[in-house]
């Protein structure tokens, strides 16, 4: 019997659907099978991030109207023979779909999966209460803003009220350059203010936008600081022990990395 | 030119609070509404409310009175948890009415 991860965060555009595609990446990577669900209905994104785009023939609506099975629509994804992605409807809206049968859809996929991790939308509202329906547990993305932890909070209270216990917390897109100069919010603040557990923090990373690009997953990046990151958080939804990564000194960690395959070379 | 070095350098010492604490401030005070659920408006009408049962009994300085959400630790888990919290300077005892 598998898990349903939501990876929420209230806000949008704070991280969630590359969150969601690195992590759903390395799970796989770890060699668990993964299903990914795109639960944005009519704001389709994970394909393209996940470079999937081209494969797609049904979608999340096929399946909960029964046009298709549900086998019928997931996508196998062309690196990891272990992860698909079941990707939302682009022409429909939130209501095609309720929480009801979204309790259904991830408690059938996790009969077959390690991991269901659900890509949930922006907001609050039905297509929120949609992708937290069958969850077994939450991760909530927010990014070291002021509009993003307000977010995060109300999201977390959300959660809370509907008997999702304990979701962790990753911060994402953190500077620690502007934190070390006490132009951002420190990991620490974002903690005292939330008061969650942490399960990662990212760092703001240029090749996010590469990868997102060419529909590659960092993770997959042996030298992107956010690929590390999310690498870790794999290890710890693994259940593995892996301390924080220490941000502070980047520049020396990727000093020592270009020293390193200069050497190997 | 020295003085110049000097005098520019004030500018950057007299600076206040960093944008980060200032961020970090907001949403405290932010969250504290926000958790609470109250609107301003309710809020009023509380402070009306207290105002009047009050008044029955005592002679209270309106002009002094505060009322506010606040936070407190909850007592359950680390988290803060709101409380209304009330200050409400007296001048005297009404006398009550047989």
């Amino acid at each position: 019997m598998g898990e349903v991860i939501v990876i929420t965060s209230g806000k949008g555009g704070v991280g969630k659907t590359t969150t969601s595609a690195n992590l759903g990446m390395g799970l796989a990577q770890s060699d668990k099978k993964v299903v990914l669900i795109d639960a944005d209905i009519g704001l389709r994104n994970l394909d393209v991030v996940m470079g999937l785009e081209n494969r797609i023939v049904y979608d999340l609506v096929d399946v909960v109207e029964g046009r298709c099975k549900t086998k019928q629509a997931l996508i196998k994804d062309k690196r990891c023979p272990n992860l698909y992605l079941l990707p939302s409807a682009q022409t429909r809206d939130k209501t095609a779909v309720n929480p009801d049968q979204m309790k259904k859809l991830t408690a059938e996929l996790k009969e077959e999966f390690d991991y269901v991790i659900v890509d949930c939308p922006a907001g609050i509202e039905q297509g929120f209460k949609n992708a937290i329906a069958g969850a077994d547990r939450a991760i909530v993305v927010t990014t070291p803003e002021v509009s993003a932890v307000r977010d995060a909070d109300r999201i977390i209270g959300l959660l809370e009220a509907n008997e999702i216990k304990a979701p962790s917390l990753i911060i994402n897109r953190i500077r620690m350059n502007m934190v070390k100069k006490g132009e951002m919010m420190s990991i620490e603040d974002v903690m005292e203010i939330l008061a969650i557990g942490i399960i990662g923090v990212v760092p703001d990373d240029e090749y996010i936008v590469v990868s997102t690009n060419q529909g590659e997953p960092a993770i997959s990046d042996k030298n992107s600081l956010a690929g590390q990151a999310y690498r870790n958080i794999v290890q710890r939804l693994l259940g593995n022990d892996v301390p924080l990564m220490d941000l502070e000194n980047t520049n020396k960690f990727i000093n020592k990395l270009k020293k390193f395959f200069k050497i190997s070379r | 030119m020295f003085d110049i070095v000097k005098f520019l350098n004030s500018f950057s010492t007299r600076k206040e609070k960093s944008s980060g604490s200032v961020a970090k401030d907001r949403l405290k005070l932010v969250l504290v509404h926000d958790r609470s659920n109250c609107s301003s408006e309710i809020l009023d009408k509380i402070r009306a409310d207290i105002m009047e049962v009050i008044s029955k009994y005592m002679d209270i300085d309106t002009e002094g009175l505060d009322i506010q959400i606040s936070e407190t630790k909850s007592t359950q888990n680390d988290r803060n948890v709101p409380v209304l919290y009330a200050n409400i300077p007296i001048r005297g005892m009404r006398k009550l009415e047989e």
